[in-house]
């Protein structure tokens, strides 16, 4: 029985949603329905399809969210929008502009790298690591990506009132160790303290200053058809890892967070493979997301073999079950390295001779079409798209 | 892994693939749905759709429960969670979608207390630890998770529990297949039958759709293999000149379901008169409420909602493309105003509905990803 049939009995009082109207009346401003555009009937169905999909992208990055959402820090597209529209709008240069991991300045003869990272993980400690470690690899690494050698590092604390002082002392310690086991010093640093309720015990922020002592430009654009992709290790697994430790999921694994410096991974990477075209490490967002700025900025088509991408069992067996790929979980002592493919066996043997590389494998390489896609060849024999993520990665619920 | 690489087998599959393509007919063409989101979501995570023929074709049906939430439903919850001392909880995957006046995380930031659960009994747990707040679950799902709801509503009444309710949002499938089956335009030849709901009703509440509409349905497990089999099984009846129902889901799926979930679930809960399905209109029949007997435990009875129905957009075609008479691409707002960020029909809202699953993974044509994926 349908609507029809029900007659007097449904509810009279209706209303629109205001947002979803004045989203439809823009798009038939700025973008019609091919469809109904004269002198588009000659257009295939796919022609269609991608026409309108480009010219919806095409538009201006905007955030009409009157407030932020935790989906704008998911790493997904509202991320982008968010930076984009609001940060890159008023800060815009061409330093900025190429949203890398870290940036290039150059001071006389010295070209330096510059980056910065801030640490809201929860919980703060986790089987593997723990917030202040985190705090200096993920600065390292955002050097290292950039062919840099990690020099100096900055330290902000933002503390909530009753964090207590012996948790500060082991992430402050581990804090040390970390830049020690990186070759780093922290050489200057921040306090603040908030009152109990407006922080979550402790929030770091760290910035980094690198040296860019090869003649290398790493570059997402760099990518071209034919090179090849490869991964340093299995992935996923910090992700996991903090999902499980927060406690909410009742399931138990033995499985430990992945972060680590990569700078020495990263030279030896450099050394065998001096054409490189690109490093990431592949936190927030995964590799996936990586291989989708890549691709984008390439415009080059990526292609995964899932067969190839090593993932732990436990890692496997944890994102089935919560209903989540491991493509899209966070790494924090990953690197993704597309390489030219006369040199991938020279890469892959520089990362296999490192201890944090032991795990790397091939996992893919670059082809020409559809340009901006990366394309999976899935286990059962079967294609897909992997896709930009929107909002987080929400385990589905049947 | 065991109990799941058996069943991703590329060598079985492509034996099976074989088999349905023998079975084609000249010059016809399928159209099979999958009533189930699960469903949708293991066909494009696997790229099952490569081993079908040209000629078959799946069309995605109504069974992702967020996805069929009606807007006005989604304002009454946010109402509720700004009702003073209340704590809502909800599924991740509801958080995301957009009411008449925004989501979950846009009213979280608002300065709603709004919290993602993995199961009822979190919240619950949240419940006890918050003697001093009101804990609100907000239950959505069809049969499969209904029975979870019910046992959480008789564990807080077991425990005396006075600060806990649901506000209930459960569908039936039945309804929803029937109110397709009685469209008019429809364009289908047989059903891949919901697994999960089916573990808990059983295969008999589909027999109707075989005698009555002469359409096979085949309740379907939720790895690739079970899909293709179940799509085999379909192909083999019409060749057959048969309408059955029939199960390839055996090793989880009972023929007479899970009496004792049935009974929790009617115990509990009472079907209500209508209930609004976001593309499919006013079904009757088709969802459950809280029974008299736990009216302590019903957040419709306990807060005032609005109640205030909220069309979507006349251009949305939703309602067409759950029926398979459109194509997700051939609606008059896909990929401009409505896109997985800002989904304005229910078929983009979530990755199992139909418009989101072709608009991440259905952009370009078979042949094209297959040229491209070729080593």
């Amino acid at each position: 029985m349908t609507t029809q049939d029900l007659g007097a009995n449904i509810p009279t009082r209706s209303t629109q949603a205001g947002w979803a109207e004045e989203a439809v009346a823009e798009a038939e401003r700025e973008s019609p329905h091919a469809g109904g555009r004269i002198g588009a009937e000659h257009l295939t169905r796919e022609q269609q399809v991608l026409e309108r999909i480009d010219r919806a992208r095409a538009r201006k990055a905007r955030v009409k969210e009157p407030r932020i959402t935790l989906s704008h820090g998911a790493g997904g597209k509202a991320t982008h929008n968010l930076i984009e529209a609001i940060f890159l709008d008023a800060f815009r240069n061409p330093e900025l502009e190429q949203l890398s991991d870290a940036a290039s300045v150059q001071v006389g003869d010295a070209r330096l790298a510059f980056t910065t990272d801030s640490y809201v993980v929860s919980p703060l400690f986790f089987p593997g690591g723990d917030i202040g470690e985190l705090a200096v690899n993920g600065t390292v690494n955002d050097l290292a990506m950039a062919g840099a050698r990690p020099l100096v590092i900055s330290a902000g604390f933002i503390l909530e009132e009753g964090f207590p002082t012996d948790d500060l002392r082991r992430v402050v310690a581990s804090m040390a160790a970390a830049a020690k086991a990186a070759g780093v010093q922290i050489v200057t640093g921040d306090t603040k303290v908030v009152q109990r309720g407006k922080g979550d015990g402790c929030y770091i922020n760290t910035a980094g200053i690198g040296v860019r002592e090869r003649a290398v430009e790493l570059n997402a654009a760099n990518a071209r058809p034919g090179d090849v992709v490869l991964v340093s290790g299995p992935i996923g697994d910090h992700g996991v890892t903090v999902m499980l430790a927060r406690g909410e999921l009742d399931i138990i694994a033995d499985v430990v967070s992945d972060t680590a410096p990569l700078h020495e991974l990263a030279a030896a990477l450099l050394d065998a493979a001096p054409d490189t075209r690109l490093l990431r490490d592949a936190t927030r967002g995964g590799v996936a997301t990586i291989l989708n700025e890549v691709a984008t900025a390439s415009k080059t088509a990526i292609v995964v073999d899932e067969e190839a991408v090593p993932v732990r069992p436990e890692v496997r067996g944890a994102s089935e079950l919560l209903g989540i790929d491991p493509l899209y979980v966070a790494c924090e002592g990953r690197l993704v390295a597309v390489v030219p493919a006369e040199q991938a066996d020279a890469a892959l043997a520089a990362l296999h001779g490192h201890p944090l590389g032991e795990g790397a494998a091939v996992i893919g390489r670059v082809g020409d079409d559809p340009p901006g896609l990366v394309l999976l060849k899935t286990t059962f024999g079967g294609t897909r798209i992997v896709d930009m993520l929107v909002g987080d990665p929400l385990p589905r619920i049947c | 892994m065991r109990f799941v690489d058996e069943f991703r087998d590329a060598e079985k599959a492509r034996v099976l693939s074989a088999r349905i393509a023998e079975l084609c007919e000249p010059g016809r063409q399928y159209k099979f749905m999958e009533v189930c989101g699960g469903h949708t979501h293991t066909i494009y995570k696997h790229g099952l759709e490569d081993y079908l023929p040209e000629t078959v074709s799946l069309v995605h049906g109504p069974g992702c429960p967020v996805c069929v939430i009606p807007m006005g439903r989604l304002d009454d919850a946010i109402a509720i969670a700004e009702e003073p001392e209340v704590i809502m909880t909800s599924f991740g995957d509801m958080m995301r979608v957009p009411g008449g006046r925004g989501s979950f995380f846009d009213s979280n930031a608002a300065g709603a207390d709004i919290r993602m659960v993995y199961s009822p009994l979190d919240s619950l747990k949240i419940a006890r630890q918050n003697p001093d707040k009101r804990v609100v679950f907000m239950a959505i799902g069809f049969e499969t998770t209904a029975p979870s709801t019910a046992m959480t509503v008789l564990r807080a009444a077991a425990e005396g529990l006075s600060n806990f309710s649901i506000f209930c949002n459960h569908v039936t499938i039945i309804p929803a297949i029937k109110a397709i089956l009685d469209s008019p335009d429809l364009r289908l030849d047989g059903f891949i039958g919901p697994g999960h709901v089916s573990t808990v009703i059983g295969c008999r509440p589909y027999e109707f759709i075989a005698r009555e509409h002469g359409k096979p349905l085949v309740c379907a497990g939720f790895e690739p293999l079970d899909i293709l089999q179940s799509v085999y099984m379909l192909m083999r009846q019409l060749r057959e000149g048969r309408s059955e129902v029939e199960n390839q889901y055996a090793r989880v799926v009972p023929w007479n379901g899970n009496p004792k979930a049935l009974r929790v679930i009617g115990e509990t809960m009472e079907l209500r008169p209508w209930f609004e399905w976001r593309g499919l209109g006013f079904i009757s029949q088709s969802a459950l409420q809280v029974r008299e007997k736990y009216a302590a435990f019903d957040a419709e009875r306990i807060f005032s909602v609005p109640g205030v129905r909220v069309a979507d957009p006349k251009a949305c075609q939703c309602g067409e493309v759950l029926k398979g008479v459109l194509k997700p691409w051939e609606c008059k707002v896909f990929g401009t105003a409505c896109t997985p960020e800002t989904p304005i029909g229910t078929c983009m809202v979530s990755s199992e509905g139909a418009c989101a699953a072709y608009y991440n993974f259905g952009r370009f044509t078979r042949e094209r990803v297959k040229e491209a994926t070729r080593a």
